[in-house]
């Protein structure tokens, strides 16, 4: 069996600002993590490999910094690494990104299951997993919280708003996953040590044989046309009620009957 | 393309219409401004009575795809009962809720489009070209930003539930009913649902309570949370939070409000013991009547509150209670 995780490097924290004049986004630091979501979906490929044996592959699109958040996958256990890596993709939204790791993933050969976390935390839209499916005429199953694999097929748990749900697909399959699934494992020194030798491929779009209308800003339909931070939400005048904390309860009591909430 | 429709997907769950497809239907009859059709697709199993409410809250036509393997939700028949519709009539505007099904669905259909998508979005307006722009937060919240899809067609998003208002239902509006054929085959479809547990929830959602009352940082305790569940109780209302009490593990994250948490209308909310940081203040702006409690008079909750009390939450909620307490007793 061959599991395929795709992983995003995205900023260590989010507490980033709007500079007022550019509009552009300032981060306080540029360290970067993967995506936690990810990370949950790397510890599920390697306990299915415990479990069943399978090689597990990362990929990931991005600058070249992105080798540290393979390296790291790497030393939880993953057996080879792949980056997508050209000025070409830069600025994708999630159909370039989906279309570029498909050509990616028809260039890495057979797989059985591909995993993605339910979505990003910097952009958070939890698109690209299902648009990669669509692409590679995949069954997607999104919101997983459990995992089981018996002979070709998957059955999965589906956390959902009021529900839990249990669905079974044909392998391969394409799952997004949530934090519920596993607690992610930290690297051991000697997972380190290994990575460190393990294959870690680099391509360019010319490599993987992307079509340039579809890859990067061109291939993007969507356009971010302004950022800015959260207004402050402002009511008119508030009342300020005092008093011993019995005559305040009396007097909000008497002012929510008059506005019939009471 | 100023006349081209705008389509919604009309959500409906056990049968039942989910309430943003109702709020979806309203805003898409607010951008079409009298000028295009809004039209609504209603996919499922024995659910053509939900049409009229779809007609009532402002569709012109409601697309209707009835079949047995429509029944529960599944990515793929959905899918391809939707594409070939969005193909042919080109919408100018796809609308999705932004819930697990709206996000599960709507990718899978713009990337069989190749067109674009804007996720979980809080604002819909139209520029003067008439192109949609869509408000999404970004960075968890920290930031909002504009999305728009200039040059390929529909113009897709999901938009997050209760953003917008339910419209007002008008009983005597009709519509034009399209029912869509189907050629479903259960045996080609790959995934099965093998089981639907439903997860335990609050007597009442969040989303759908009257009142609130919402605990921050300041309640210092999961025991002082206690003292909020006596005052919901009384007022027939839900707790609620901030996200510095669900971190700490006081309350369940399913109570959270705010950028990463729910968005919530009700008619009452009490604040009690949270700063009003705008991260929280972006999913409880919508409320009638704002109470705040907080012992720092500066706190920014106060900006926003309709009755401020500054003093310390460990007394004035207590009070609070006692005094409904009597009223109810009372017969109030
Ligand atoms: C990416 C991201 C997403 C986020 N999403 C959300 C979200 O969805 N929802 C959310 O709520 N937050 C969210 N936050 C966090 C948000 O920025 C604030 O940290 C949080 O809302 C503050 O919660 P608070 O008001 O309870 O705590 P604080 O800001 O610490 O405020 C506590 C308040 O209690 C008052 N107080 C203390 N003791 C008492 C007392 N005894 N009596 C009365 N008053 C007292 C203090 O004066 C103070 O004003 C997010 C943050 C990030 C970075
Ligand atoms: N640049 C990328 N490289 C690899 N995987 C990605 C990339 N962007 C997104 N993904 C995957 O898609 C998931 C959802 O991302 P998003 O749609 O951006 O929220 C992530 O959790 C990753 O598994």
């Amino acid at each position: 069996m061959r599991i395929i995780v795709c992983i995003k490097q995205v900023p260590a924290s989010l507490d980033v600002r709007v500079d007022p004049k550019t509009h552009n986004l300032i981060r306080e630091g540029v360290e970067s993590v993967i995506n936690p979501f990810d990370e949950n979906a790397i510890e599920a490929a390697l306990e299915l490999k415990a479990k069943h044996g399978a090689s597990v592959s990362l990929l990931s699109m991005g600058p070249p910094q992105v080798r540290e958040a393979l390296r790291k996958g790497l030393a939880m256990g993953a057996d080879d690494a792949y980056l997508l890596c050209d000025r070409a993709l830069a600025g994708a939204d999630t159909l370039a990104t989906s279309y570029t790791l498909a050509q990616a993933i028809r260039k890495m050969g057979s797989f059985d299951l591909i995993l993605c976390g339910r979505h990003a935390v910097d952009a958070d839209t939890g698109q690209v997993g299902p648009e990669l499916a669509e692409r590679l005429n995949l069954p997607q199953i999104t919101y997983v919280s459990k995992i089981e694999i018996t002979g070709n097929k998957v059955r999965a748990e589906r956390l959902l708003e009021e529900s839990r749900e249990v669905v079974e697909a044909p392998l391969p399959a394409l799952l997004t996953v949530t934090k519920e699934l596993n607690t992610p494992r930290y690297p051991t020194a000697l997972g380190i040590m290994k990575a460190a030798k393990k294959p870690l491929t680099v391509w360019t779009a010319a490599d993987i044989g992307a079509t340039p209308e579809k890859i990067g800003l061109t291939g993007s339909p969507t356009r971010v046309t302004d950022v800015f931070e959260p207004p402050g939400h402002r009511r008119s005048e508030v009342e300020m009620l005092s008093g011993k904390p019995e005559e305040i309860a009396a007097a909000l009591a008497e002012r929510l009957q008059a506005a019939k909430i009471l | 393309m100023a006349e081209a429709e705008i389509l919604v997907f009309a959500e409906q769950r056990d049968g039942q219409l989910e309430r943003v497809a109702l709020e979806l239907v309203g805003k898409a009859r607010a951008l079409a401004g009298g000028s295009r059709p809004v039209v609504a697709a209603l996919l499922g199993s024995g659910v053509e009575g939900l049409a009229g409410d779809l007609f009532a809250a402002g569709a012109d036509e409601v697309l209707l795809a009835d079949h047995p393997t429509l029944k529960v939700y599944r990515t793929q028949p959905y899918a391809d009962v939707l594409f070939p519709v969005l193909k042919e009539r080109q919408p100018d505007i796809v609308l999705f809720g932004a819930t697990s099904l709206g996000r599960d669905l709507a990718p899978r259909l713009a990337a069989r489009l190749g067109t674009g998508l804007t996720a979980d979005c809080l604002d819909l307006a139209l520029d003067p070209q008439g192109l949609l722009v869509q408000t999404k937060p970004s960075y968890g919240g920290n930031v909002l930003v504009h999305i728009t899809i200039p040059r390929h067609r529909p113009q897709m998003t999901t938009v997050r539930p209760r953003v917008f208002p339910l419209p007002p239902l008008d009983r005597a509006r009709q519509g034009k009913l399209v029912r869509l054929s189907v050629n479903l085959v259960e045996d080609q479809i790959p995934l099965k649902v093998l089981e639907v547990v439903p997860r335990p929830q609050p007597t009442v959602r969040l989303e759908d309570a009257a009142v609130i009352v919402a605990g921050g940082r300041g309640m210092g305790s999961k025991e002082n949370f206690k003292l909020l569940e006596e005052l919901a109780q009384v007022l027939g209302g839900v707790v609620g939070a901030t996200r510095p009490p669900v971190d700490e593990g006081w309350i369940g994250p399913d109570r959270q409000i705010g950028q990463s948490g729910k968005t919530v209308a009700p008619r009452l909310y009490i604040a009690c013991g949270l700063s009003g940081v705008v991260q929280h203040t972006v999913g409880m702006q919508k409320a009638d009547v704002v109470v705040a409690i907080n012992k720092d008079p500066n706190a920014p909750i106060f900006d926003l509150a309709t009755y401020g009390i500054v003093g310390d939450v460990k007394e004035i909620v207590p009070a609070l209670t006692a005094r409904f307490k009597e009223l109810k007793a009372k017969g109030a």
